[in-house]
């Protein structure tokens, strides 16, 4: 309960930020949108749809995808510049429960990542991107693109414990764009070399980028194999298996805190 | 005993941190940790407020064990690193009101308590700023002011001053006296000598890991002796420097120039009795009389020989 209602409050913390400096989330959501512009309208018109399908269609459910990954990074960041500042100790120091701080920080994150993607949503709605199934099953597709945003949650908050100074978070910052393209976020892996595809494939990024494309009645330009089968499943999977990874090592990275 | 530290050990790699570290500091006092760096005095801290275990010793704050109780220090103790560790995006009066709260506050009572810490530090002006635009003596008073909410029984500061312009730091001092009067113990822990010999009742001297002394700053002064009379003579007459240190039963230094005798009395006090009789029988009239004590620099460069860098 003590922890629960100091993360609420940590929570708040965070999302006062973003009142008293709105320009950051601000520039994340114009960086995605500009991605969604560029590869949209500048190299959609040389981007065809394995199994057919209109680009622009395909692409917007994995680039919500790609910005629930690049997400990893900016709660990594966060973790880290409270370190540095003392602000982690400055909690530690408090009688509140240990999974406050990375609770605080799991509120504030899926806060601002909703808004991320209600903001490409409708951005993508204006462009010319149409939902063609049912409203429960949009709401499936958010929630599953919000359940992977979780999984990331885990990862960055790992990162920013376990690694002290600036470098992890930088770190992190080049990892994703090779790891968010290896995938099937932005062109289908069947469009990929054999043995590339496959590792592309198993990215649970792409689990979730084809999840949400069935879930929005969109192409998902995949025709066979794993992704094409059982798409939702590995989207609910893979994020619990990451979650069952990362949550226990940012607790331990928590305790090991207490060694100096 | 508000804070009590028994053998307190720890090692990273082949550094010991802590090496026997020892503390006893009643409730209500302001206590110097005073060393060079890496003495020890962060670690020191950091064990005691709970945030480091500690390879083997013991120690109590507010008579809760640091390790089998931590939950109950922490509610006792307020932190203040050496980072001034508010959120600086946020204004003063938010950060207050957020950490009233996880000390566990209901909002209109930690708004309360917030305005009231927001006057008594001399921030309620600045009170909605960012803390981003605070000039480095309001931050860390308004850090003082967070880690003071519930009145804690243990204040740690671990070199509260460092870095601030000497505006700030009497700022700062002033804030520290005003945590003390209202009874809370304090330890403080800094490099800047005239920082303990100003606020501290009583100073440990660490070295290595561990306490090389711990008194009064006056005892301190006096333990490694020193003390020195110089007495400045009137008119023109001749100081009869022979006599006179005859009569004292000390050798005096003469300055013809400053007309001034110099006498090494140690921690003799009483030299300075035999001193103005002396000049007294010889006619000569003392137009001024200094007795300097040596400083907390002559001391803690005597026990911490190895530390010269540190001192400013």
């Amino acid at each position: 309960m003590i922890a629960l209602r100091a993360g609420w409050i940590l929570t708040q913390r965070n999302l006062a930020h973003w009142v008293r400096q709105p320009w950051a989330p601000i520039f994340g959501l114009m960086f995605s949108i500009m991605l969604l512009l560029v590869f949209g309208f500048l190299f959609g018109g040389a981007i065809t749809v394995p199994g057919g399908g209109d680009y622009l269609a395909f692409l917007l459910p994995g680039m919500l995808a790609l910005s629930m990954m690049f997400g990893v990074e900016s709660t990594a960041t966060a973790m880290t510049n409270d370190a540095r500042k003392g602000i982690t100790d400055r909690f530690r120091s408090l009688p509140i429960g240990s999974s406050s701080v990375a609770l605080g920080r799991v509120g504030a994150d899926l806060a601002n990542s909703a808004v991320e993607l209600l903001v490409l949503i409708a951005g993508g709605l204006l462009i010319g991107w149409r939902i063609t199934s049912d409203p429960g099953s949009a709401a499936l597709a958010v929630l599953l693109l919000l359940f992977f945003r979780f999984a990331m949650l885990w990862i960055g908050i790992f990162v920013g414990l376990a690694f002290r100074g600036e470098g992890a978070a930088m770190a992190v910052q080049v990892l994703v764009w090779p790891i968010g393209f290896l995938s099937t976020a932005i062109v289908s892996v069947e469009t990929m070399p054999g043995w590339l595809g496959a590792i592309a494939a198993w990215n649970p990024l792409s689990a979730t980028a084809t999840a949400a494309r069935e879930l929005f009645g969109n192409p998902t330009g995949i025709t066979e194999g794993p992704l094409a089968d059982s798409a939702v499943w590995l989207a609910v999977g893979w994020p619990v298996v990451l979650t069952a990874v990362f949550l226990p090592l940012s607790a331990r990275a928590y305790r090991r805190l207490r060694a100096g | 005993m508000n804070l009590e530290a028994e053998g307190l050990r720890k090692k990273y790699g082949d550094v010991r941190a802590l090496d026997g570290f020892d503390l006893a500091v009643p409730p209500g006092v302001i206590h110097g940790l005073l060393g060079p760096n890496g003495a020890g005095k962060t670690t020191a801290v950091r064990a005691l407020a709970t945030l480091i275990d500690v390879d083997g010793g013991v120690a109590k704050v507010a008579g809760f064990d640091v390790r089998t109780q931590a939950a109950q220090v922490r509610r006792r103790i307020g932190l203040i690193g050496q980072n001034a560790a508010v959120d600086e995006i946020l204004g003063g009066r938010q950060n207050l009101v957020m950490f009233g709260r996880l000390y566990g506050l209901g909002k209109s009572d930690a708004r309360t308590r917030a305005d009231h810490l927001l006057a008594m530090f001399g921030l309620a002006e600045a009170a909605e700023r960012a803390v981003s635009t605070y000039s480095g003596g309001m931050r860390r008073r308004l850090d003082i002011a967070a880690g003071f909410i519930l009145t804690p029984a243990v204040l740690f500061l671990d070199e509260p001053t460092t870095g601030l312009d000497p505006r700030g730091r009497n700022e700062v001092w002033g804030a520290v006296r005003e945590v003390a009067d209202s009874g809370t113990t304090v330890l403080l822990t800094t490099q800047y000598l005239d920082e303990a010999d100003n606020l501290a009742a009583r100073i440990s001297v660490m070295n290595h890991g561990r306490v090389v002394a711990d008194d009064t700053p006056d005892a301190l002064k006096r333990q490694i002796g020193g003390g020195r009379v110089t007495v400045t003579i009137a008119g023109e007459a001749p100081l009869q420097t022979e006599q006179i240190s005859a009569a004292v039963g000390i050798p005096a230094v003469a300055d013809a120039v400053a007309r001034s005798l110099t006498f090494e009395i140690g921690a003799e006090v009483a030299a300075i009795a035999r001193i103005v009789r002396a000049l007294d029988e010889s006619g000569l009239t003392p137009e001024d009389l200094v007795l300097r004590r040596p400083t907390l620099d002559e001391v803690f460069l005597t026990l911490t020989d190895n530390s010269r860098e540190a001192v400013r």
